[in-house]
């Protein structure tokens, strides 16, 4: 009877106010039957992991197009570790460089996804992930 | 396994990560979660239950952001409410996802320990409510939170789900949501115990103020009561509210705590928990019922009834009295 959902937070960390790539992938990720929760523009760090928390999620996407991601997302990273949730899938859309994205994934970050990236792969990406952590 | 006992002492003792996990176990339908319930069952009935329902796009959101800042903030010679807010959206029909979106309207509400929020999808279930939201709700409770605050799938007018979830229910209007017609029709109004006109500045607010108080003086249920009746009466009333300018939300929150004297005064609090505790047991035994006798249904016996009522060989009905009674027959032969 147990009835899982895979819940993902898609979060907007910094100053940019564009949201329309969080917003797509939203979409997408609720087309293919997932649950997320989108808290809005201009979120710090802390806000991110503590909405993680609460809401238990599987995996935090997210988005940044300010070039402040080499600041913000490894301190996102610490924030989730020091709440206990080692195990939750982290993702990034943005504008990354490349150097810049195999210090994330070093870090611990999943995947990162540059423009162009189809939604498919994000949403399978997410579902192998979390699928890999259930069944043990 | 003993994770189970650690959950419970955990949440008990105040710890997020576990409530976040407990209330995932919940909402799942997990045995987990049911386990854990059962220990946790007797720490609950101690929370404010507030219900905050209305369309889609009235401020329920917003109005609940307010409303946990008072609580936290309250006047001077008052101390501060911890709140739990349950902020329930829907499901996608076809797929089954959900964007969850209310949280983005309660930023304010960010890095204080006495709040905690959590998002649901409604998953199917057409009153508002998702079917866990008691069991979440519950555990809210059982964590020690003074008020849960739990804002309904917008809704229109017959999502009245949350009337029997909560103690105080709070419906949000805005104005400009239709004629005097609409206000006395049966449904959500007549669960309100507090009725709130948001976007009071907008035009057309003092208009749908006059139409609800209207409503109130021609059709409340309390004006049935038997003549006599010592019972004093809720009069629900009605006030206007800004919620992005924060106006008007003082009196929201001594609005809901008069209803809450009223309720215990009255013991018309006992009465609600218990039609909320008999609610809750018939759809759980509704739930276990329907799951049995899905389990027990021989196969093809669905598609079978399908086909009969695709040929008209058969009415819904009988095709229903068909289904429910093959088990019984299965045993007999």
């Amino acid at each position: 009877m147990t009835e899982r959902k895979i819940r993902v937070l898609i979060a907007k960390p910094g100053l940019d106010g564009h949201d329309r790539g969080a917003k797509v992938i939203a979409r997408a990720l609720r087309d293919a039957g997932m649950e997320v929760i989108y808290t809005g523009l201009r979120q710090t760090p802390e806000m991110i992991a503590e909405a993680a928390l609460q809401e238990d999620v599987d995996a935090v996407g997210i988005s940044i197009l300010s070039g402040a991601h080499m600041v913000l997302v490894p301190r996102i990273l610490v924030l989730l570790r020091a709440n206990g949730q080692d195990n939750v899938h982290i993702f990034v859309g943005g504008i990354i460089p490349e150097r810049d994205a195999a210090k994330l994934t070093a870090a611990g970050v999943a995947a990162v996804y540059g423009p162009g990236t189809s939604t498919t792969q994000v949403v399978e990406d997410i579902s192998r992930a979390v699928l890999q952590e259930i069944k043990p | 396994m003993t994770a189970k006992a650690d959950l419970v002492e955990s949440v008990l003792s105040g710890k997020r990560l576990a409530l976040a996990r407990l209330l995932t176990l919940i909402e799942n339908n997990a045995p987990d979660g049911q386990a854990a319930m059962d220990r946790l069952f007797s720490h609950t009935g101690r929370a404010h239950l507030i219900g905050v329902t209305g369309s889609p796009g009235s401020g329920k959101s917003s109005l609940v952001n307010q409303i946990a800042l008072a609580l936290r903030n309250p006047k001077a010679d008052q101390p501060a409410r911890s709140v739990a807010i349950v902020a329930v959206d829907p499901s996608s029909p076809f797929t089954g996802g959900a964007v969850l979106g209310d949280r983005v309207r309660m930023r304010d509400l960010a890095g204080d320990q006495g709040i905690f929020i959590r998002s649901m999808a409604s998953r199917g279930a057409l009153g508002g409510l998702a079917r866990a939201t008691a069991g979440v709700v519950q555990a809210l409770d059982a964590a020690g939170f003074d008020v849960v605050l739990v804002e309904t799938v917008g809704a229109g007018q017959s999502e009245v789900d949350i009337a029997r979830l909560a103690h105080t229910t709070l419906v949000i209007e805005a104005p400009g949501m239709g004629d005097d017609i609409q206000a006395i029709k049966a449904g959500i109004l007549e669960i309100a115990d507090v009725l709130v006109i948001n976007k009071a500045d907008h035009p057309g607010a003092d208009s749908t103020l006059r139409a609800l108080r209207a409503m109130l003086e021609l059709g409340h249920p309390s004006h049935r009561a038997p003549s006599g009746s010592s019972t004093p009466l809720w009069i629900p009333p009605v006030l206007q509210t800004i919620a992005t300018k924060a106006e008007g939300i003082l009196e929201v929150v001594e609005a809901i705590d008069a209803h809450a004297r009223h309720l215990r005064e009255t013991g018309a609090w006992q009465l609600r928990d218990r039609s909320r505790l008999l609610a809750e047991l018939e759809m759980l035994v509704q739930f276990e019922l329907n799951a049995q006798w899905r389990a027990a249904l021989p196969p093809e016996a669905l598609a079978s009834a399908l086909e009969s009522l695709e040929n008209r060989q058969m009415s819904p009905y009988q095709a229903a009295k068909r289904l429910t009674s093959l088990q019984s027959e299965a045993v007999v032969h």
